[in-house]
């Protein structure tokens, strides 16, 4: 728990900083769509932590959104085909995305870097191709599935015109748990955590680390395939040529901040949850308080994100010394 | 000061060259555990000065302090009788003490001039002076009388030349101390002596040696004085004349061996484990065959890259045999991952524990369960009941010093590591125990326990198998010796067999063992 507390701290300066600056960013209606985005970059952010965990990384994420948001509704609307195998095909898809990377990493020992950055052009290409790159979109038809990404869920005493809690947090409160559980309570969890330090050790204890980095990859390409039908539900209209681009940066900086490590072995999901929801509410004030120009939006995240993965390095520094020192006689 | 005797090379004795180095009371502290408690060492010009001691002793930790690699806690430094505080090598370097590591420090992609002046080349224009660099070059390594040209790559340099090659690289920067660490670890025996012909040629022209070697007779061979030490304290001087095996060994372990080593006679079971035709990847031509007993102890001696270590990762299915059989309780089974191999019921202590043993950054209970978790899963999930009973019990048995169950692993002393990795094996309940180098680097009352607890498992009626390049170890320990030499199995010894001729002659190969230097 205490690894979360210097991430939730800077979450809530800036929200009230933000809260403070404009008038707008308490509104119901602000407050439903920064829940919404926060919880359809919380799920694709959980799904890279666990490759992050793995001392890999995942450049294809917004590739893979793109493949998906476009993908499902170009079949269900061009190729006709009914929603379960439509739905079919896009679960069938991301299986083999994820196989493809993590195959390729273990067995052939191919830097995760450069697999997935092969992906993130590949899959984008893919989809222009396929599309012809033309806008893709649900129309007004699928009711049941839009309600996915389009739905609200009222709080008893308060009218559902004025605030409703979006569906996707719900999915997103759901992956959140079971992947916390998956992490923190089931032997998996703790020898992705181990490989991720030291693969060598955990092979040496009889763990299958090769399994268990194809598996990350495995959760990562199906949690950026489920972002992606959100996304897409979302918007309803997504054109192939720039739909979630530059999402699989928002998603590694949420897993920053939330405290995973790069050279692996480290984080906790809450932590990327706080990291994601950051980054909305940094996008958010940047759009809402009116001296912060919008095009400089990327300067400020990344001045952001620099400054807590540098205060956080410095706080471990300090920890690690004393701790040194405590054990010394 | 100097005890240079008429036996060999002849000695510049100048009175210049007295107390060229001196070291008062030198303290040093890692987390856990005091490396160094106030040692002594005086070093004349010219002279050649071994350091002894067992692993653990502080022998290497010196030699970092006078390197400049690491800095001391307490205590001085006298350079030319004024004391000196180097922050790094480069004071070191610049006060003329250079230290030859026992894993060479190359570029090894570059060619032998560009690693001599590696830091410092020279400049025409602002452009490297390739010309003078090597006519320069040319010079250091006649001196160092090595006869290759400058312009060749490294790592197409023999492991012998690539040293030599680092010396040439020290002497280049007027170094009037030369520190080697364990120079003979990976040389052949014509190597060796080639070493030791420049060693005896610097030493003539004033360079001052620091020869740090587990050889005893290359010790005897070679040295004016030896300097014992032994938990990281001096454990005495001896001068040349009165250099022997005997007296170092007896300054060197501080006790009687025998007692040391408390080996007790025991009766064997039967056959556990039988290997037939092994072949590993890294020497695919020699298949190994040998059986191994229930409750016995069997000593693999060797020397240095002889496949000791191999065989073990190939026996525990890290690397997967390229053929033969290994039979567990008559049952011929295939190992072809660590898993596998555990399934069988072996287990690794592997030799670098920091890499294989370890996950350093996790808790020492975290490491303490990681074999253990798959078998006391609940459909996946973890059982931290019988995660920290299990932790519980090793700390307590094996009186694992630690602040906390929770403290990383990377906060323990080597003894303690060691300690946790043996923990988290022997909660699995090995029927064969593999040690790889199971007393490197940790202090002389752990390595006891280790030996205590070795013997323990073996009255139960554990197999264990154990890889040492300690050749007290290997006699003391061992109910039964297997030597291998370059990747094969050149023979076995009973406990009554055993003593340093008989393995050192199987170790080299059956051939001349009086006067070989790596006895």
């Amino acid at each position: 728990m205490k690894k979360i507390y210097g991430i939730l701290g800077i979450f809530l300066v800036v929200f009230i900083l933000t809260a403070v600056m404009s008038s707008s960013f308490l509104t119901p209606y602000n407050m439903e769509r920064l829940i919404l985005r926060t919880s359809l970059f919380g799920i694709i952010s959980i799904g890279v932590a666990f490759v992050i965990i793995t001392s890999g990384i995942d450049l294809s994420i917004g590739s893979v959104i793109c493949l998906i948001g476009c993908g499902l509704p170009w079949l269900l609307t061009k190729m006709s085909l009914s929603l379960p195998v439509a739905i079919l095909v896009v679960m069938i898809t991301v299986v083999l995305i994820g196989l493809l990377h993590g195959l390729l990493i273990t067995k052939l020992k191919l830097q995760p870097f450069v697999i997935t950055l092969c992906g993130l052009l590949m899959y984008r290409g893919i989809t222009r191709g396929f599309t012809g790159d033309q806008t893709q979109g649900f129309g007004q038809v699928f009711k049941g599935l839009r309600w996915l990404g389009e739905g609200r869920v009222s709080i008893p005493g308060i009218p559902l015109e004025t605030f409703g809690i979006p569906v996707p947090f719900f999915i997103l409160l759901i992956v959140a748990i079971l992947a916390s559980i998956f992490l923190n309570r089931t032997i998996y969890g703790r020898y992705l955590l181990a490989l991720g330090r030291n693969e060598q050790a955990a092979r040496y204890s009889g763990i299958h680390t090769d399994k268990m980095i194809v598996m990350a990859y495995l959760i990562c390409a199906g949690l950026a395939g489920l972002g992606g039908v959100l996304f897409i539900l979302d918007v309803n209209s997504a054109q192939p040529v720039d739909f979630g681009n530059f999402y699989e940066l928002y998603a590694i900086a949420a897993a920053v901040l939330g405290g995973c490590s790069l050279r692996g072995g480290q984080g906790t999901i809450l932590g990327v949850v706080i990291g994601a929801a950051l980054m909305q509410v940094l996008r958010n004030m940047i759009t809402l308080v009116d001296w912060i120009p919008t095009h400089i939006e990327y300067a400020v995240i990344g001045a952001v994100i620099l400054v807590g993965v540098v205060a956080d390095e410095l706080v471990k520094r300090v920890a690690a010394a004393r701790k040194a020192a405590a054990s010394r006689n | 000061m100097n005890a240079a005797s008429t036996s060999h090379a002849p000695r510049q004795a100048s009175n210049a060259g007295e107390n060229l180095l001196q070291v008062q009371g030198i303290v040093k502290s890692f987390p856990g555990v005091r490396a160094l408690k106030g040692v002594h060492l005086n070093l004349s010009a010219g002279e050649v000065l071994a350091v002894i001691g067992e692993n653990g002793a502080g022998k290497s930790t010196l030699m970092k302090i006078l390197a400049g690699v690491q800095t001391h806690d307490e205590g001085t430094i006298r350079i030319d009788g004024s004391p000196v505080r180097f922050h790094g090598v480069e004071d070191a370097l610049a006060q003329g003490i250079a230290l030859i590591h026992q894993e060479l420090n190359l570029a090894d992609n570059l060619d032998v001039a560009a690693n001599i002046f590696l830091g410092r080349e020279p400049l025409k224009g602002g452009l490297l002076d390739t010309a003078t660099m090597h006519r320069e070059a040319g010079t250091w390594l006649s001196r160092v009388g090595l006869s290759v040209d400058s312009s060749t790559i490294v790592s197409t340099l023999t492991i012998g030349h690539q040293q030599l090659v680092e010396i040439a690289k020290a002497l280049s920067v007027n170094a009037r101390v030369l520190i080697m660490d364990e120079p003979t670890s990976s040389l052949s025996q014509h190597e060796t002596e080639q070493l030791f012909k420049v060693i005896e040629d610097l030493s003539s022209k004033g360079v001052a040696i620091v020869y740090i070697s587990h050889r005893l007779s290359e010790v005897k061979a070679l040295a004016d004085r030896v300097v014992v030490l032994r938990d990281g304290e001096n454990a005495g001087d001896i001068e040349r004349d009165a250099i022997s095996h005997d007296q170092m060994v007896r300054l060197m372990v501080g006790r009687d061996i025998s007692q040391y080593y408390a080996l007790k006679e025991r009766s064997f079971g039967e056959v556990v484990m039988k290997v037939n035709g092994l072949r590993t990847p890294q020497n695919p031509l020699h298949a190994l065959d040998f059986e191994l007993r229930k409750g016995e102890i069997v000593g693999i001696a060797g020397l240095v890259g002889a496949g000791r270590t191999e065989m073990l990762q190939t026996l525990f299915g890290v690397t997967p045999a390229l053929e033969g059989a290994v039979e567990m309780d008559g049952q011929v089974r295939l190992m072809q991952s660590a898993r596998d191999a555990i399934q069988c019921g072996l287990a690794l202590v592997p030799e670098d524990r920091k890499q294989q043993g370890l996950v350093l950054e996790m808790a020492v209970k975290e490491n303490m369960s990681l074999a253990s978790l798959r078998r006391d899963q609940h459909r996946g999930f973890l059982n931290r009941k019988k995660e920290q009973a299990i932790c519980d019990e090793m700390m307590g048995s094996m009186h694992i010093k630690t602040p906390s169950d929770m403290q990383q692993a990377q906060y323990l002393s080597g003894g303690n590591q060691q300690k946790v990795v043996l923990g988290k094996w022997l909660a699995m309940r090995p029927k064969v125990l593999l040690l790889d180098e199971p007393t490197r680097g940790i202090d002389v009352g752990a390595k006891q326990d280790i030996y205590r607890l070795m013997e323990q498992l073996a009255q139960e009626g554990v197999a264990i198998l154990f890889v040492s390049s300690e050749m007290e170890e290997i006699i003391g320990m061992s109910d039964r010796a297997l030597v291998m030499h370059e990747g094969r199995l050149s023979g076995s010894l009973k406990r009554h067999e055993l003593n340093e001729e008989s393995v050192m002659q199987l170790a080299t190969g059956g051939d001349h063992i009086a006067d070989s230097p790596a006895a």
